[in-house]
């Protein structure tokens, strides 16, 4: 079983949703990521998604697209990202640990080297907003050799039947996008997305997070319900981007970041199980 | 290679899922991937109906103003010296270039499909203005993005769009161009799906838009061909286009790819200078990759990120091209050539001198190596330029590198 499968089943034992925050590596600089991703996992995160910067981030709000370009500058770019997976392992085995982005990064490297770097580094799975199930055979066929999860996404306009083709192509979880829209967009509308995962769960034992909208502890805990587990992101990555616009130290910028990561993890553990 | 085995090799592509080979699919988030399929589905039906076909071709003939002419340039032929060139003249086309061949096309689609609003990108704004064109005729609710970059470089057709009832969005992400107001254009259709019809303006983009632009671009080559057998009895020699994203180039090309004794020059900018790397030809000097739901020959760096790309021509300023184009060239059909931003000022003033014909800057990077290719060859031999826009829209640009301040 994956790292990721195996935190899912673990907190279903004991009655938890899991929060996955999302941060873009080398945003606000690349000395803050790792540190960052410590200060999630003490603060409640249970698995963290760390966004691959991109010249291109299409499918990104505004708040993303600022941390993408704030990441570029800082130098950041998907070989930092894994030496960045590489460091957060030496002082944590246990936390799942995967890699978003766009597919050009990861299709430049090469489908194989990056399938080796990725399990060298310690990374358990990858996310590619634009490459869809007719599109992934080629990746797929590289993380699997590697035992890396492959983590997909349904939107509200995936129709009934093609959900099967999508969760027959995923591994680790399967990512419920709950807006139409941007990341960040907005309001989320629970019962819907409820809906939508009842429809998921029919084809798929897969865990099913939900991500896209989800703000604050309300909105986790109203959409977590229906869910197990809420991925949260732009919320995080402007805490973090006002944080920093303000000067903030290192020290800082950790502690608004945990804060609003511990105020979720309340909002998840109030759902009753 | 027999005619036979290239009549299935072009007619081949794309495939079921949208592929030139290796290039073109469907590359982008979920969300869009059954307005994709919708899109296609109804595509493929209404390409077959005669009564679309009708609809689209009364709209071509007396709205558009096609056939456009294909015009002997005699006097600037003399001074380049060598083959007689003529001009496919989509510059006289209502809005001024071939980018409404396809808005038409598309606006018909988006009629059929009961989508009340039309978002585009644009980059020199000739498709902004040819989608703004059409919404306002089918009273369709239009936002045209266009990077803020552009937006400066191309102020006259700002205002034109304005006036046709269109939003224009200046896009201020990434390098604020072409790139980045079609990125902008896809967030929007991400949100905004249900209501609205993406016009994208190009042979790129996600399946199926490479193939329903290249089919509604192809009308200038089916006209070029019947009208060179017509005015001159003969095939022509040589084919030369200015590729950005591809579209008028794959729509003098397409109809021609069957005839062997025809050769193909696919012009992309060479802004300083190709080994400056300042410049905007990713099939000549760039690697494939991914962007904007296609695969294809991109201008990117040792980590894959999309670099920035520089043209003096704002509609060649794009780091993608079509994936057709991508197939053409490794398959050795199409040869594709650049022309520079200095080449390609001397070629407008040029025409504009000798034949009094005033080339959009874009269109000028094709005259420019046509020119070049023209000397090469013989009086009896035959070059047809698509002359894909006219130069109005750029005579801020071109005064402004002369030293001239209105």
């Amino acid at each position: 079983m994956s790292k990721i499968a195996g935190r899912f089943q673990q907190l279903a034992a004991q009655g938890r949703k899991a929060l996955v925050p999302y941060i873009v590596a080398g945003d606000p600089d690349l000395a803050s990521t790792v540190p960052l991703m410590h200060a999630l996992v003490a603060a409640g995160a249970d698995i963290i998604e760390l966004g691959v910067p991109f010249s291109d981030p299409m499918s990104e709000g505004p708040v993303i697209q600022k941390a993408h370009e704030r990441a570029l500058a800082s130098g950041a770019r998907l070989r930092d990202a894994l030496a960045m997976v590489a460091t957060f392992r030496e002082r944590d085995t246990e936390t799942p640990v995967l890699l978003m982005g766009y597919a050009n990064p990861v299709e430049h490297m090469g489908y194989a080297r990056f399938a080796d770097q990725a399990a060298a580094v310690g990374l358990d799975g990858l996310l590619t907003v634009d490459i869809p199930p007719e599109e992934v055979a080629g990746v797929n066929a590289e993380l699997h050799r590697v035992g890396l999860d492959n983590i997909f996404l349904v939107a509200p306009t995936t129709p009934k039947a093609r959900i099967q083709s999508i969760v027959d192509q995923a591994s680790g979880f399967i990512y419920y996008v709950a807006l139409k829209g941007v990341t960040g967009a907005g309001h989320l509308d629970a019962e819907d997305v409820a809906q939508h995962l009842a429809h998921i769960r029919e084809a798929t034992t897969l865990p099913l997070a939900v991500g896209f909208g989800i703000k604050d502890a309300e909105s986790a805990r109203r959409v977590g319900a229906a869910a197990d587990g809420v991925v949260v992101g732009s919320a995080l990555v402007e805490t973090i981007a006002r944080a920093a616009a303000q000067g903030a130290n290192q020290e800082e910028l950790l502690r608004v970041a945990a804060e609003l990561v511990a105020s979720i993890r309340a909002g998840l553990d109030s759902i009753a199980s | 290679m027999t005619t036979d085995i290239n009549t299935k090799l072009f007619a081949s592509v794309p495939d079921a899922d949208g592929r030139f080979g290796v290039y073109g699919g469907k590359f982008v988030a979920e969300t869009l991937m059954s307005a994709l399929s919708e899109l296609e589905t109804l595509y493929r039906r209404l390409a077959d109906d005669p009564e679309f076909q009708r609809e689209l071709d009364e709209d071509l003939a007396h709205y558009v103003g096609r056939p456009s002419p294909l015009y002997e340039a005699r006097r600037w032929s003399d001074r380049v010296g060598g083959a007689r060139i003529l001009l496919k003249r989509e510059d006289l086309n209502h809005t001024g270039a071939h980018k409404v061949n396809n808005t038409v096309g598309q606006a018909l689609l988006a009629k059929h499909m009961g989508k009340r609003r039309v978002i585009a990108e644009t980059g020199a704004g000739q498709h902004g203005v040819a989608t703004a064109t059409i919404a306002a005729r089918l009273g369709l609710e239009c936002h045209v993005f266009m990077g803020e970059e552009d937006v400066r470089r191309q102020a006259l057709n700002v205002y034109r769009m304005k006036l046709l009832g269109a939003t224009v969005v200046p896009v201020t992400s990434g390098s604020r161009t072409l790139k980045d107001a079609m990125n902008e254009a896809m967030r929007d259709w991400v949100t905004n799906v249900d209501d609205t019809f993406y016009i994208i303006g190009t042979v790129a983009g996600p399946h199926p838009y490479p193939m329903l632009v290249r089919d509604f671009q192809c009308v200038i080559g089916r006209e070029a061909r019947a009208q060179s057998l017509a005015q001159t009895g003969r095939l022509p020699d040589a084919l030369v286009a200015c590729v950005g994203g591809g579209s008028n180039a794959i729509g003098l090309f397409h109809p021609f790819l069957e005839d062997e004794s025809v050769a193909m020059y696919g012009v992309e900018a060479g802004g300083h200078g190709v080994a400056t790397g300042e410049h905007a030809a990713p099939l000549t000097a760039g690697t494939p990759g991914v962007l904007h739901g296609n695969r294809t020959y991109l201008m990117q760096d040792e980590d894959g990120q999309i670099m920035h790309t520089h043209s003096v021509s704002a509609g060649l300023d794009y780091p993608g091209v079509g994936p057709e184009h991508s197939w053409l060239k490794d398959v050795g059909r199409v040869n594709y050539v650049t022309a520079d931003d200095a080449e390609a000022l001397a070629a407008f003033h040029d025409l504009t001198r000798t034949e009094g014909i005033m080339p959009a800057l874009e269109s000028a990077h094709a005259l420019a190596y046509a020119g070049r290719l023209a000397a090469t060859m013989t009086p009896e031999q035959t070059i047809i330029v698509n002359l894909s826009g006219r130069g109005d829209k750029d005579i801020h640009t071109v005064a402004d590198i002369d030293g001239i301040d209105f």
